[in-house]
């Protein structure tokens, strides 16, 4: 087995996340700390999963109920580019399944897959609260909105090339509190 | 008085360029209601948005003054959460909020923590939100160095400090005791009530006001105008505005703030610019996928707000509004109504845990053709199951809507049934 060091910089995190907390509430940075393991080091490897345990001062079974219970929580390995996509009811109503069976095509995997580049993974999800901007995915942690078979053509191509399209930062103003209509 | 037109009260600033920065916010107000609310008593601020009307607009529509009354009146320390997990599918506001005026918010919360006299705010944003998340952390920053946040505020005895919680990727915790777990470090089963709610044992068993983004961003508008004012706007027993998260088969989708109580018909028409394509309009979903479902004709002359929207057998929610045509098949719809819920059942209550489940099979039985008339007494027998008998609402969260699904439309489902 390799050996798996946790990065210095997550140690100093972890120190910064227990001081949201009163001092004996260390069981609060559970969610927070396994976050940022997974923004480092990609995925939640049980090495890090027992150091999580160690750091916070729980059992590991705590650990490992946390990452069973919430879908973010990533207890393997994903693709480059994680592909969040949508299914939920007002996406599906504006053509969202279309749109994701085109990316399916485009990507040449099904959902749930990894393209065997390494590159994307693609997972539906239910609601990511986007539903006036629908269909909506997230790309890693970037938001794409009013999703088209151009748009989503465009997107895949930019992550291919290295040339990302711009994520829809901050979400467009639409309905009146823009004053303006959408297209 | 304002009638059916719309209106910019909490929205205000939301297309002002980096409104998001202090300064830039500072110059259009901001905080200036903290320091307004910091001269009165504590109680005077509770006593001000009790008159306002202020409901709570996460989905259960309480009166947010009354609650922050409940606190029990020497239990120390206490807490604010405020309840950003927005996940009721239909219901992307918060975000809004979130991205485009986070002082806002925070002011508001800073308010209901002086009211409340709590020392700590903790912020709940759901785990998808990174964009909206950075906005705010970088706010909390902001707005700590300018001493709005932290020891003494302005100079006054009382302290506070505000930190940021990402939830991570599940509904149940967008119910304010699943939230309180969740920031405790554990999966977010949701408790038993009554008879303790989070004001009297809340967060780490202390007093905890949870609120709702928009509901906390509406109070620095109430000192503002006023709560006479503010009441006025709204509907009787409805104060102020609502935003409306209109989504589905409308030409316009998008968030609009409106006078709670304005006609569904006109968010639709007026607002929306109608139904798509020349297409009929067929049902409405009223307040997020947890509502029962409205037939066009019950969308006639429907107003708004929560004691209406109750009276014509729904719920207004969260103020969510799907819009659905004529070309939609309602067994489709009720296929992806209850993957959400099948997802999201939280595995606590045997009803909801093993009744979504069966609820999906069966729901998918219709689109695969192999369903018999049978099923779908089936369905309505599991959805009676579930209703009233789990500790929290995502019972009937899937429950109501599965019922008046099969009751409105029930020749929609007869229709795929093989017998």
């Amino acid at each position: 087995m390799t050996q798996v060091t946790i990065p210095e910089t997550l140690k100093k995190k972890a120190e910064e996340i227990f001081f949201r907390y009163p001092a004996e509430k260390r069981q609060s940075a559970l969610l927070p700390l396994l976050f940022e393991v997974q923004r480092e080091m990609g995925w939640i490897r049980p090495e890090a999963e027992a150091w999580v345990a160690e750091t916070v001062g729980v059992s590991p079974v705590k650990v490992r109920e946390i990452i069973t219970f919430y879908s973010m929580m990533r207890a393997e390995p994903v693709g480059k580019y994680l592909i969040q996509f949508c299914q939920n009811i007002s996406c599906c109503l504006r053509g969202g399944e279309n749109i994701l069976h085109h990316m399916e095509k485009k990507l040449g995997i099904h959902v749930g897959e990894t393209t065997k580049d390494g590159l994307f993974t693609l997972r539906v999800v239910e609601c990511l609260g986007g539903c006036s901007w629908a269909p909506m995915m997230l790309v890693n942690e970037d938001q794409y909105f009013v999703l088209s078979v151009e748009k989503i053509d465009k997107i895949i191509e930019g992550f291919r090339s290295g040339n990302p399209v711009a994520p829809d930062h901050p979400t467009p103003l639409l309905g009146n509190v823009a004053g303006e209509a959408v297209a | 008085m304002i009638g059916n037109g719309s209106v910019r009260l909490l929205s205000k600033n939301f297309d002002v360029p980096n409104m998001a920065t202090l300064d830039v916010a500072m110059k259009h107000g901001a905080y200036d209601m903290l320091k307004r609310a910091m001269k009165l008593k504590p109680e005077e601020v509770t006593e001000l948005v009790k008159a306002s009307g202020l409901r709570g607009h996460g989905g259960a529509g309480f009166s947010a003054g009354t609650k922050w009354g409940f606190v029990p009146k020497d239990k120390f320390p206490r807490y604010v959460c405020v309840n950003g997990d927005e996940s009721e599918p239909g219901t992307c506001k918060d975000r809004l909020i979130i991205e485009r005026d986070p002082h806002l918010m925070l002011e508001g919360a800073l308010i209901c923590a002086y009211a409340v006299q709590a020392e700590r705010i903790y912020i709940y944003i759901r785990g998808e939100y990174y964009y909206p998340a950075k906005v705010m952390a970088e706010a909390i920053k902001q707005a700590q160095a300018k001493g709005f946040i932290g020891q003494k505020i302005l100079g006054s005895d009382w302290s506070c400090t505000v930190h940021l919680q990402n939830g991570a990727g599940a509904y149940i915790c967008g119910e304010e005791t699943g939230l309180i777990e969740s920031l405790e470090g554990k999966k977010g089963w949701p408790r038993l009530k009554p008879p303790f709610y989070p004001a009297a044992i809340g967060l780490w068993g202390a007093p905890t006001i949870v609120n709702n983004v928009e509901t906390l961003a509406f109070v620095p508008r109430i000192l503002d105008i006023g709560p006479e004012k503010f009441a006025a706007m709204g509907s009787p027993k409805n104060g102020g505005t609502g935003l409306f998260s209109l989504s589905g088969h409308v030409n316009k989708p998008g968030v609009y703030e409106l006078p709670m109580g304005t006609l569904l018909t006109d968010l639709i028409h007026k607002h929306g610019g109608g139904i798509p394509n020349g297409k009929k309009l067929k049902a409405v979903i009223p307040g997020g996928s947890s509502s029962h479902i409205l037939t066009a004709d019950e969308c006639e002359n429907l107003p708004l707000d929560f004691e209406s929207v109750a009276a014509r057998g729904s719920m207004l929610g969260s103020a969510a509004v799907m819009v659905i045509d004529e070309t939609v098949s309602i067994p489709q719809l009720m296929h992806w109504m209850v993957r959400f819920y099948a997802h999201e059942s939280c595995g606590q209550c045997t009803p909801c845990r093993e009744g979504t489940d069966w609820l999906l099979r069966l729901s998918k039985k219709f689109l695969e053709g192999t369903a018999r008339k049978r099923d779908i007494d089936d369905m309505w027998q599991l959805a009676d199951n579930i209703d009233g008998k789990t500790i929290c609402a995502l019972g009937q969260a899937v429950a109501w809507p599965t019922k008046s699904y099969l009751v409105k439309f029930r020749h929609e489902f007869e229709a795929l049934c093989r017998n």
